[in-house]
């Protein structure tokens, strides 16, 4: 009778400890929005409303809130922001438009995705109606004034005075007519 | 006993079908030495191109297909193999087992190999070219800008991390099981540890690797959007997790290399290795601090200042390990009776090149200095000092160290001093201006840059000359002496240990069928 084979356990372990990282390559895509949550890391990438006030109208303070409008690659439409600068008191509400047309002979359909920046006041920016929500369908020729409603929490850290929020317009036409 | 009964097979079908660790060792090294020379000639033409400012023999585009294809030949074609290739030849006999635990997938994880490559370096050809990318391939330059040749370069890489993955799990299985009696884990030569820790890295990251051109692949061809922004994805997710593999990576390249300087120092310093159970320790945290500084590759990412510090922080810890590994090296050398033969000239030559590569490493661990530095050349002499003085001079240490036990011969002396010396003088020439041009500015991946850096410029490409020509030195003193030269005694350097060296010069084709006694 053979003895068993001291190597089968061996590869079975090591085979099951690659198939086991392979996965963990996969589940590294959520963990790292979870770990950009826990640690307070924001991206924001809030698909939907906040539905929360800012505390307290603070009117002894004022924060500038800067606008930047950016095209991705290839993407031809016209964006800029109506007011490339607010400033505004923490825990008020404020809004402003961005203006967007669409150059090009053909219908298309657009996704502007928000940053905030500094990254540490993404957590105190909560946008209560923003187009970045939806998506915008213009046909040739087109132009649309899109609205933003926002309100800085009055719990801004001190240190900062400055929250610049910029938007990049993708074209997702194909992604959306796939559908 | 069937050991003996028979020795290699005639023709061609010895080498597709062999099963013996030593072929497959030597195929591993002639493969990894062939894809050496081709990623050289992509190395020449980028120093051809920026022998002087302007733009003078290539496109832009084909500038960067070069750079990429360099990296990715010479990290995954030319480096790795040939540990693999070492690993294959030395373990068995330095473990005292008969062969690798497991032969006919040794033999398929070598075979993958070539067609991988071929895969790879067909795109060259193709009307969309080689992948322009760079060797770390960021989305979403690889994936929504990438060329149509993309996609070959992926299942390129599916198939040489399948075949890395493979040898690892060879590796982990022969020396657990393997050992001759008597051996154990703490009598195991350091070129054994070092393979068995790198080869647990490999399996811990070679997947990830995969899933990330796999994602990749996705992303291109099915609609996802794991690095799109515009479905919902981030880039920066892309350049976590390809770092998340590709530090570990580099500690793969360079691990067994501290193994190779261990065997050797001791042989030529005719003392034992100083510290042996520091190194092993040293050599445990190295691997393990490896999985928690991925970041310090992306510090200009916009990450928080928290991350940035821990990040530093842990990168730096890495220099406590290695450093003890350097002291460890040079008080095994310390009142020996040293002499200078061709592997310790190299390894001698690795310890100070290679410690200049770890001080620029920590220089560039700094955070607040790396935004500096970041994408400069500074970058690119840092790692070619440790990848090329570092990991490729312990290569050739180790073919020197072991040639003559596998040959039968003694390499010819002169001719290897020579080999050494032109290549000391043409690496040095080649990266060390780099970090000067790196420091004043000069960006990675340009085939053209501003007038001030010409001379320094210059005299890298005139390194890379030297360089590239003294590695045919090198090719003909290996087939000279694998056709004779002076007969090598089985213990061949005078101070030589190990269970390698009792065996005859050269390793008959089976070896250890009767396990040795380990005292």
């Amino acid at each position: 009778m053979r003895a068993p084979d001291p190597n089968r356990p061996t590869v079975l372990w090591t085979c099951a400890a690659a198939v086991a990282m392979f996965g963990f390559g996969f589940a590294l895509v959520p963990l790292y929005d979870v770990l950009c949550d826990v640690m307070g890391i924001g991206r924001d990438t809030i698909t939907a409303p906040v539905d929360r006030s800012g505390g307290e109208i603070d009117a002894a303070r004022t924060v500038r809130v800067q606008f930047v409008a950016t095209n991705d690659g290839t993407m031809p439409w016209e964006f800029r922001p109506e007011r490339f600068e607010l400033r505004v008191h923490p825990g008020a509400s404020n809004g402003t438009r961005f203006h967007v047309r669409n150059p090009a002979p053909r219908t298309m359909t657009a996704q502007a995705i928000p940053s905030v920046s500094p990254a540490e006041a993404a957590p105190y920016f909560h946008k209560t109606e923003c187009f970045c929500f939806g998506q915008q369908t213009l046909g040739s020729g087109e132009s649309l004034d899109m609205p933003l409603q926002f309100i800085v929490d009055a719990a801004l850290p001190e240190k900062i005075s400055t929250i610049t929020l910029s938007y990049t317009l993708f074209d997702v036409t194909a992604r959306v007519a796939a559908r | 006993m069937a050991a003996d009964h028979h020795g290699p097979a005639k023709g061609i079908g010895r080498w597709l079908f062999t099963t013996n660790h030593k072929d497959i060792g030597t195929m591993y090294l002639w493969f990894s030495f062939t894809m050496f020379i081709v990623g050289g000639l992509f190395a020449l033409v980028i120093r051809t191109e920026l022998f002087q400012p302007g733009l003078q023999f290539v496109k832009p585009e084909f500038f960067n297909q070069m750079t990429t294809m360099h990296g990715l030949v010479m990290v995954f074609g030319a480096i790795m193999p040939a540990w693999v290739g070492l690993a294959n030849w030395m373990i068995p006999l330095m473990i005292g087992a008969p062969d690798m635990a497991l032969p006919r997938m040794n033999n398929w994880s070598f075979w993958i190999l070539p067609f991988a490559f071929a895969m790879l370096v067909a795109t060259l050809f193709s009307e969309a070219g080689a992948p322009n990318f760079g060797w770390t391939f960021y989305a979403p330059l690889s994936t929504a800008y990438a060329p149509s040749s993309v996609t070959f370069f992926i299942f390129g890489v599916h198939l040489m991390g399948m075949s890395s993955i493979m040898g690892a799990i060879n590796v982990i299985a022969t020396i657990i099981n393997m050992r001759a009696p008597g051996m154990t884990y703490m009598k195991m030569p350091m070129f054994v540890w070092t393979w068995l820790i790198t080869a647990f890295l490999l399996i811990a990251v070679m997947p990830v690797l995969a899933g990330v051109v796999t994602m990749m692949l996705f992303d291109i061809h099915f609609g996802t959007s794991f690095f799109s922004a515009a479905g919902g994805g981030d880039p920066v997710l892309f350049q976590h997790v390809f770092w998340f593999f590709g530090h570990p990576e580099v500690y793969i390249m360079i691990l067994p290399a501290f193994g190779v300087i261990s065997e050797v120092l001791p042989t030529f310093a005719r003392k034992p290795l100083f510290g042996y159970t520091s190194m092993v320790y040293a050599t445990a945290s190295i691997a393990f601090l490896s999985f928690i500084v991925w970041a310090h590759h992306m510090f200009t990412v916009g990450m928080p200042i928290a991350g940035e510090l821990f990040f530093m922080y842990a990168t730096m810890l890495i220099a406590v390990p290695t450093g003890v590994k350097v002291f460890n090296w040079v008080t095994t050398m310390f009142r020996g009776s040293l002499s200078f033969e061709t592997p310790m000239l190299f390894a001698i030559a690795f310890i100070v090149l290679f410690t200049i590569g770890g001080f620029s490493g920590i220089m560039l661990a700094m955070a607040p200095l790396d935004f500096q530095y970041h994408d400069t050349y500074f970058v690119v002499a840092h790692f070619h000092y440790v990848l090329v003085q570092g990991a490729l001079f312990s290569i050739y240490c180790g073919v020197y160290y072991w040639l003559p036990k596998w040959t039968g011969h003694m390499y010819d002396e002169t001719l290897s001093k020579a080999h050494f010396w032109l290549t000391f003088i043409g690496v040095n020439l080649a990266f060390f201006p780099m970090h000067f041009v790196g420091l004043a500015g000069m960006p990675r991946r340009i085939p053209d840059y501003a007038l001030q850096f010409a001379d320094f410029n210059m005299l890298s490409s005139i390194g890379a000359y030297v360089t590239g020509f003294s590695q045919l030195i090198f090719l003909y003193v290996v087939i000279r002496c694998i056709r004779g030269g002076r007969p090598a005694t089985d213990r061949v350097w005078e101070a030589s240990h190990g269970l390698e060296w009792s065996v005859p010069s050269p390793a008959p084709y089976h070896t250890f069928a009767i396990p040795p006694q380990v005292r």
